[in-house]
């Protein structure tokens, strides 16, 4: 019987085995790439999406575990305020290099901005030490979470 | 901000997908050779192509790469080549991946189609400019000749040629069939340096956009009509075979299509990867595990501690060395340890491979075409030419995807199907079946006199030579020149003895991994000319600027070094400063210094890292410190963490819970100072890696007094 999901809004039926997790409905089932594989044990957080706004490793969540559960991908994920704040800081500190842990990093940062808008230094690593990155951009990632945290104080909305 | 490309909805992973083989459409196709011309197929009859630049009637400037991008920035720095020449604005070049072709794509210094040995700007500063000067003036002689003047009174800016006195102006789009028609100058001039608009300022990744939103496509996310998926299961030990396999139980899992017995390896094709995985890991398999069985980190050991005891061939020599060691007012000896490393890049092996109507086409992200063209074609018994590589971003690479084993593994697997069929590794196979980083064994020894200057050094290296596999006529006489490169470091000794051994394992592969020899050479150089400073009473940095080649540029970056980290300035009590220095790739001088504080437990923390580097010709700043901040970072996963090791013939580490990488609460702060010289780019993309070991093992030994000599630190502590 197919799983019902809501993937960025929009309702998608995925026929696979209920353990199947998460990460393979979207990327081989519905063809949703940019979530990445890295680990398949949750220790490197290339697969993160968001599951009801939490930050949540895809590869370590089957498709029955998520029920109606709003699910947000790095596809989806510049419909949220964070989300663009997040890519926008990304593009101006000129963070990404190979590129491929970075839609899992921007899932961290979204979701932790979306919950925390002014985290300090210790939530920052608390929030994102999940997340590898094997070239090295994490004090690019620490600055543009800054970054895109001020982007969401009022004045800098008006500036927008 | 996005880029063009994603503008225009086609980032150019994915058009290289689309537009693969389809012939070049009308415009003005520029060629220039790199090396030997040789006769297009497509492009004005007797112009030799070989970089592509394409300007089509409706004005996109189209540049076919010959480089991959891996993270290193060259997806952008390339097309500034171009685009300064060119005088079109940056964000009008679009990108595809180059196919596979050595006669129009090879990397000139490599003489093959490789993006590897920090290499890319050293071979593209040249070729690239002239290519967009080329174009330019090709363009600039079609308008004159439109407006019957003077080519001499037109100018080329932002995508037009311009006359100004008439105060006329053609966009290159217009120009460009007419310039197809007009014969290729075989001089061109390129422009000064101080003319430059985009060369040497800062310029935003191109590929950005598409990175940050999951448009990107790297190898892993490559789709096709009819396509499955394949999960892998090689033999654990090198050589082993399969002896038995029951397979019933994994037939029996929803999804599953095909389940395929290779001699070394088996794989499940399925309709998706964890119906693939699932199943098998469901397999019983019995393995002959073959005459690598008994392997073992030990046993390497023994084998390389033994090695050592030979001669080697000789890689540098001067003065007498054993004279002076032995007639020495002072003498230091000491043995060095590397261990074996697994890449480990983000992006775990994969390669989709579709084998059709006589014909194979590999979609891959690779670092060598070419020879993955070659390979590909052999496993599928096809003539190179048809076998197509289908380029992709590499979501890191670092060496691994040089390699071809996967691509063969893929082609293999695609022949018993007849459809498409993308073959993932999970992270432990990656881990497990690399090509591992050689494990080095070196012993230094250096005489000093009553000044405290060296009088004598001697170093033998010990190790494998993948340079011998990848590219045999390199090695002669038996010297692996990367096996020694920086054996002596920046430094002029007057008696020196530099030897290599080389000793092959047949239990684990060896390749190259990002630094090469450098990354290991400068760990145990610098870190013996420490044990000298110390020895000697002298300041480390003193100790360094003392023995210096002479040459203003290595005095320059050690100075600012000094200056910047505040060399100096005292720490408190259980930390320390630790300094690196080399000379490598081509030219660049990178200095490090790291700061560490140790705990009473004993847990080590870098907390700062300040690097000064002169990479010569700045190109794209603000890459140049990306690539050593990022290459800090992953030379220091190493440093402190990385090591592959075997029992049994088999690797004991699998995921990232046994293959640890820095995180982002491990990662110190690394600031990167440039200091800019000469007229021509050096390589930055493996520097910053190869220097930061000696900085922190240094800073160690200034913390808590501790010399290491074996990595990762974390195992000699």
């Amino acid at each position: 019987m197919p799983y019902r999901l809501t993937i960025n809004g929009e309702t998608r039926e995925v026929d696979a085995d209920g353990d199947t997790p998460l990460l393979w409905a979207l990327r081989d089932i519905l063809g949703m790439t940019g979530t990445k594989f890295g680990c398949g044990a949750g220790l490197c957080g290339c697969c993160t999406v968001h599951v009801d706004g939490v930050a949540t490793r895809a590869c370590q969540t089957p498709i029955d575990s998520v029920g109606t559960a709003g699910i947000v991908t790095v596809e989806g994920v510049d419909r949220t305020d964070a989300g663009r704040r997040v890519q926008q800081a990304w593009i101006d500190l000129e963070v990404v290099q190979c590129g491929y842990c970075q839609p899992g990093q921007i899932m961290s940062a979204a979701a932790l901005l979306a919950g925390n808008p002014e985290p300090s230094d210790a939530e920052i690593d608390e929030a994102m030490s999940g997340n590898l990155c094997r070239c090295g951009t994490y004090s690019r990632i620490r600055d543009a979470i800054r970054r895109a945290a001020r982007l969401a104080k009022p004045a800098m909305e008006t500036a927008q | 901000m996005t880029t063009p490309a994603a503008r225009r909805g086609h980032g150019p992973s994915r058009r290289a997908v689309l537009s693969a083989g389809i012939a070049v459409g009308g415009g003005l196709l520029v060629g220039v050779p790199l090396a030997a011309p040789v006769l297009s197929k497509d492009g004005p009859a007797g112009f030799a192509p070989n970089a592509f630049v394409r300007i089509a009637r409706n004005g996109t400037v189209t540049l076919t790469m010959p480089y991959v991008e891996m993270g290193q920035g060259t997806y952008t720095a390339v097309p500034m080549l171009i685009a300064e020449e060119l005088e079109v604005p940056l964000a009008a070049v679009t990108l595809e991946h180059a196919p596979a072709d050595d006669m129009l794509y090879r990397n000139p210094i490599m003489g093959a189609q490789e993006t590897d040995g920090s290499l890319s700007m050293r071979a593209a500063w040249e070729p690239m400019r002239r290519a967009g000067a080329t174009a330019r003036t090709m363009l600039v002689a079609a308008a004159a000749a439109e407006w019957r003047v003077d080519a001499a009174e037109c100018r080329a800016a932002e995508g037009f040629v311009v006359h100004d006195r008439t105060r006329r102006r053609i966009a290159y789009g217009d120009l460009a069939e007419r310039a197809a028609t007009l014969p290729v100058p075989q001089q061109v001039t390129l422009k000064d340096a101080s003319a430059f608009t985009l060369i040497g300022r800062p310029q935003k990744r191109l590929d950005s956009a598409d990175k940050i939103n999951g448009t990107a496509i790297f190898g892993m996310d490559v789709r096709l009509p009819g396509m499955k998926i394949a999960a892998v299961m090689a033999s654990p030990v090198l050589g082993g075979r399969i002896a038995s396999l029951d397979d019933r139980e994994a037939r029996r899992v929803t999804g599953v299509r095909e389940i395929i017995r290779l001699d070394d390896a088996v794989a499940v094709v399925a309709d998706h990867w964890a119906a693939a995985k699932k199943a098998l890991d469901t397999l019983a398999v019995t393995w002959d595990d073959g005459p690598n069985a008994g392997f073992s980190t030990a046993r390497l050991k023994g084998e390389l501690d033994a090695a050592s005891q030979r001669d080697g061939v000789v890689g540098d020599e001067a003065g007498d060395e054993a004279g002076a060691f032995a007639g020495a007012a002072r003498r230091a000896e000491a043995i060095y340890r590397l261990p074996l490393l697994a890449h480990a890049a983000m992006e775990p092996l994969n390669c989709t491979v579709h084998l059709h109507g006589g014909r194979c086409d590999v979609w891959v992200g690779t670092q060598a075409a070419s020879r993955a063209q070659a390979a590909a074609a052999a496993a599928a018994g096809l003539p190179q030419d048809l076998v197509a590589i289908h380029n992709q971003y590499l979501g890191g690479s670092f060496g691994r995807r040089a390699e071809t084993d996967n691509i063969v593994q893929a082609v293999s697997i695609a022949r018993r199907l007849d459809h498409p069929v993308k073959v993932v590794w999970s992270r432990e196979e990656d881990t497990q079946h690399d090509f591992y980083r050689p494990a080095y064994h070196n012993t230094l020894r250096a005489g000093l006199d009553r000044d405290g200057r060296v009088t004598s050094w001697f170093h033998r290296v010990v190790g494998p030579s993948p340079l011998a596999r990848w590219l045999p006529p390199a090695v002669q006489n038996g010297l692996d020149p990367d096996a020694v490169t920086s054996a002596t470091g920046p430094y002029q000794f007057p008696n020196r003895h530099v030897d290599y051994v080389r000793h092959e394992e047949h239990a684990f592969r060896s390749g190259f991994w990002r630094g090469v020899g450098t990354t290991h050479n400068v760990f145990v150089v610098e870190s013996f000319i420490d044990e000298l400073a110390m020895a000697s009473g002298t300041d480390p940095l003193e100790f360094r600027r003392r023995h210096l080649r002479d040459d203003p540029r290595l005095r320059a970056v050690l100075d600012l070094a000094a200056e910047k980290s505040g060399w100096s300035k005292p720490l408190p009590p259980g930390s320390g400063r630790g300094i690196s220095l080399l000379q490598d790739f081509g030219g660049t001088i990178l200095a490090q210094v790291a700061e560490v504080s140790v705990e009473d437990s004993g847990s080590l923390r870098v907390d700062r890292v300040t690097a000064v580097v002169d990479c010569g010709k700045l190109v794209n700043p603000d890459t140049v410190i990306a690539q050593i901040q990022g290459g800090v970072i992953f030379g220091l996963s190493a440093a402190l963490y990385g090591q592959i090791t075997f029992s049994e013939g088999r690797v004991e580490q699998g995921n990232f819970d046994s293959y640890a990488a820095v995180r982002m609460n491990e990662a110190p702060r690394v600031a990167v100072h440039l200091i800019e010289s000469g007229a021509m780019p050096f390589g930055v993309g493996e520097s910053g890696t190869s220097g930061i070991a000696p900085a922190v093992a240094n800073a160690v030994y200034a913390a808590i007094g501790k010399r290491i000599r074996q990595l990762p630190i974390t195992s000699d502590m």
